[in-house]
């Protein structure tokens, strides 16, 4: 038994870390359990390894286009295993930038495999070696892993996840991404640039299915063009490896059965939340779809046990792990003023290419609501910048709220809009209405032109369309 | 062009009215300070004088209306030879610059310093600056909800969408259900509680329900935030009153029997001078609280709270300390008799630099008043009564008076206040100080 700490996170991703930091700020006394890298799967496996990888893929497709600039280039050719290798640096990096944030903000790092073990208490165990640590607070932080379907078992080789397509040892000649959601649409896109015949296979109506329906539809023209194929209403009812590759059999909605083959697969239908071998059953803690249940204090119902991020509920989102890991250290060091996290107001990102970005609610969602709406939009092709760029294909749309001006949603298509984001998400959570965004001067030439512009287009006053 | 007329702010603090009366028809021609309409609020009726000069076109506030909003269009001025059918198409509301209406009847006869209604720019306000989000503020004007009603729970205090939500007029499913905990928040002028409604406590049958008039609401409002926002602490000390009953009964003696010269003196009129010498010999005393500064008054204009039927009003002497003590008297009872009639202007009761209450009247001998912003303090009065006093170790009787000083203690510390009261104390026992 080592000395008692005011809090304990267990899992070092970007919700347990960022939580550890925050009541470190605050004065706690904190430590933190992690039994693979610092940074969770989000710095190592997730969210930043593919940007690393994705900027490689977008760089071969613009070099590509390097006679449309008025570049010269001999064949442009590309050296798969330095991409990963420079995808593993870039998480290295951040992962030892944890290290150092951990010791900065003298947070003691526990290496091992947590496990509850009863109330304010955890054993940890390493190379068979427990150690047993007690805390005032313990906040569970242990993310979320890809979820398998039955039939559809990942073997590391031909159907992989994440973490195998994330290491490709050799560009498969044809892919089969099953699943589009972020995750899914990322790999299609990195792979399909690099050269990869790409089909994607989603068994709702369209892909991106979180995303605003228009959004959704601008997309996937523009992948189609780019060569992916889409599948859409079709599920998965098994995989038939074989020496050459893989043979998916699908279903469609009218019970069709079809079959496509494959170099490899890439499954992405979801997470399932890491609640085993915690100790949750012994205390009580209430699991459902592998999540685990909170409410919006991220309070478990057992006095002083917290949990945050992929464990708990939707959206599963990096940033919105982060941010409950401050709302709950704050909550236990008493800060006064702390408000939950509100969904409607966490961006989400998709690094494809062209990208797609967005917060709030969909045109679909606000009527379903029952909002009286006005939307906006504003083309690609209308924006000064889009033109130099040669980024002319992408859609800014908002959705207001007719009667109180609220800006229920924005959806965007198209380059750097992940970067744009931000302003919307700013104007959600700040209750700007239409009129601030009005009087607000967007500098020119920029992409974020037409986030203004497609306010005004909500009001009828657009100037560039 | 045509001129709106506009429903004019009487005093800083007024935010609507009822408009009793048009003097003038459509059709009318109106010169400037040609009187055109009465407007009445929770403490006074006024007369309002045109600014311009023209044809009062169109009247599109019709008398007898209540809350008129402070600035809402009242009525419509054409200029010589317009025509009014131009102007209805016109919807009255294109191309017409709109005027505040200036001046109050009798505005003239007050002290120069007296602030003219409507003609100066706005005061800067006393009331603190109310954050709320744009969309809470839009949402709230949609609803009629206003917002200095509503707690803030966003960043810094800040009034977010959910607030106003909140703050909701109640669904009519919900409409018989007992009064919810925020259903002060509702009424507008209500002041925000976190007291539970007393209806819930009580039967229907079991009392009657009065509902606010706009004075009341006014009290609760300002006194509310005065007790909240100024931390209040009191000095207590006893005056002997014989000498000024000397003075009184003396001086009283001297006026005629009737006719204009007569007067009649009352030790509340020795109160107020006693005060005002007092607030000028401790200048620090006679300020006002702002967040940037406090405002060192040049002069000592003294609130006199007056008992109404219908609430409570304290119009002030200006300058008491330039007054003598028949005049200081002569306009407390005007003050007072107007005050009654619903017959004052704003400016007689509203500001001022320091306040008197007096119970005495009632016996009480001492009690803890609060302070009526913008003063930094108020002077709580008691009965004039023979007590046993001790003098040289001898018990003897005299006239006494126990007063109680309620100071912010923001502008006064408590040696300034209790200085204050040895000047108070010193006027009171020993008249003739005053005339130092």
């Amino acid at each position: 038994m080592t000395g008692a700490y005011d809090l304990i996170v267990i899992g070092s991703g970007p919700g347990g870390y960022v939580c550890a930091i925050r009541a470190s700020q605050l004065g706690l006394k904190t430590a933190i359990i992690e039994r693979e890298q610092l940074g969770g799967i989000c710095l190592n496996w997730g969210c930043v390894p593919t940007k690393a990888l994705l900027r490689s893929s977008e760089l071969f497709h613009l070099i590509g286009r390097a006679g449309e600039f008025g570049i010269k280039t001999g064949p442009v050719s590309f050296d798969l295993p330095a991409i990963v290798e420079r995808s593993r640096k870039v998480s290295a990096q951040l992962s030892n930038g944890v290290k150092f944030l951990m010791k900065k903000n003298k947070i003691d790092v526990i290496d091992g495999t947590a496990r509850l073990a009863g109330k304010g208490k955890i054993s940890v165990t390493k190379d068979s070696q427990s150690t047993e640590y007690s805390a005032k607070n313990i906040v569970l932080a242990t993310g979320a892993r890809a979820r398998t379907l039955p039939g559809l078992e990942p073997d590391g080789d031909r159907v992989w996840t994440y973490k195998e397509a994330l290491l490709p040892k050799a560009m498969p000649k044809s892919l089969l991404v099953i699943g589009s959601g972020a995750i899914g649409i990322e790999f299609a896109s990195f792979f399909c640039t690099l050269g990869a015949q790409v089909t994607v296979i989603e068994v709702l109506d369209r892909i991106l299915p979180v995303e605003d329906e228009e959004i959704s539809a601008f997309a996937a023209k523009a992948f189609q063009k780019q060569g992916i194929k889409i599948v859409t209403g079709a599920s998965v009812m098994k995989l038939d490896k074989s020496a050459s590759g893989v043979t998916a059999t699908l279903k469609s909605k009218d019970g069709k059965e079809t079959a496509l083959s494959a170099d490899r697969v890439i499954l992405a239908v979801g997470i399932v939340g890491n609640t085993e071998n915690l100790g949750l059953e012994d205390l009580g803690v209430r699991v459902e779809k592998t999540h685990v249940v909170v409410n919006e204090w991220g309070e478990t119902g057992v006095p002083g046990l917290y949990a945050i991020g992929d464990l708990v509920g939707p959206p599963w989102l990096a940033h919105k792990a982060s941010h409950e890991g401050v709302i709950v250290a704050e909550r236990i060091a008493g800060v006064k003023g702390v408000h939950p996290l509100d969904a409607s107001k966490v961006p989400g990102c998709t690094y494809c290419w062209p990208q797609v970005a967005s917060v709030g609610l969909t045109e679909a969602a606000a009527k379903a609501k029952g909002h009286d709406i006005k939307v906006g939009r504003f083309p690609f092709i209308g924006n000064a910048k889009a033109i130099a760029m040669g980024e002319t294909d992408g859609l800014v749309k908002t959705v207001y709220d007719a009667k109180s001006g609220e800006l229920l949603g924005a959806h965007m298509v198209g380059a750097e809009v992940t970067e744009l984001i931000q302003g919307f998400t700013i104007a959600r959570t700040g209750e700007l209405t239409e009129a601030e965004l009005m009087h607000t001067i967007f500098p020119h030439p920029t992409l974020s032109e037409m986030m203004h512009e497609s306010v005004l287009a909500a009001f009828g006053r657009v100037l560039h369309i | 062009m045509s001129t709106q007329i506009l429903m004019p702010a009487l005093s800083p603090t007024m935010e609507e009215g009822t408009l009793t009366k048009w003097l003038v028809k459509e059709g009318d021609t109106v010169k400037a300070g040609d009187v055109i309409a009465e407007i009445e609020t929770d403490k006074a009726t006024m007369e309002v004088e045109a600014v311009d000069e023209g044809k009062l076109a169109q009247i599109l506030v019709k008398a007898g209306t209540e809350n008129v909003k402070v600035n809402t269009p009242i009525a419509v001025l054409l200029e010589e030879g317009e025509v009014a059918t131009a102007l209805r198409s016109n919807g009255a509301g294109q191309g017409a610059k709109a005027a505040p209406v200036i001046g109050v009847g009798a505005a003239e006869k007050l002290a120069p310093r007296a602030p003219e209604a409507g003609a100066r720019p706005t005061p800067p306000s006393t009331e603190h600056r109310i954050f709320a989000s744009p969309l809470a503020r839009r949402i709230a004007s949609e609803k009629g909800i206003d917002l200095a009603h509503l707690k803030g729970t966003g960043p810094h205090g800040r009034i977010v969408k959910a607030d106003v939500e909140n703050a909701g007029p109640a669904k009519p499913g919900q409409a018989k259900a007992p009064p919810a905990r925020q259903a002060s928040a509702q009424r507008p002028g209500a002041t925000p509680s976190s007291i539970p409604d007393a209806r819930l406590f009580f039967k229907e049958d079991s009392y009657k329900f009065v509902p606010h008039d706009s004075i009341r609401r006014t009290i609760a409002r300002r006194l509310t935030a005065s007790k909240r926002d100024i931390p209040h602490y009191y000095l207590t000390i006893d005056c002997q009153l014989d000498r000024t009953l000397e003075a009184r009964a003396a001086l009283n003696a001297k006026s005629p029997k009737d006719g204009p010269g007569a007067y009649r003196l009352s030790v509340n009129d020795f109160i107020v001078k006693a005060a005002a010498a007092a607030l000028i010999e401790v200048p620090g005393v006679n300020a006002s609280w702002t967040d940037d500064g406090l405002l060192m008054h040049a002069h000592a204009d003294i609130g006199v709270a007056v008992a109404l039927d219908f609430g409570l009003i304290t119009p002030i002497v200006f300058a008491a300390e330039e007054k003598g003590l028949r005049r200081i008297s002569g306009e407390v009872k005007d003050l007072a008799a107007r005050a009654r009639a619903k017959k004052l202007k704003p400016q007689e009761f509203e500001g001022g630099t320091f306040a008197v209450s007096n119970l005495g009247m009632y016996g009480i001998r001492n009690f803890t008043a609060v302070i009526n912003p913008p003063h930094a303090a108020i002077l709580a009065v008691g009965a004039g009564e023979e007590r046993a006093i001790v003098r040289g170790g001898a018990i003897k009787t005299a006239n006494m008076m126990t007063v109680q000083l309620s100071c912010d203690h923001r502008v006064i510390d408590g040696a300034l206040g209790a200085q204050w009261l040895e000047v108070f104390k010193a006027c009171i026992e020993n008249p003739a100080e005053m005339l130092l």
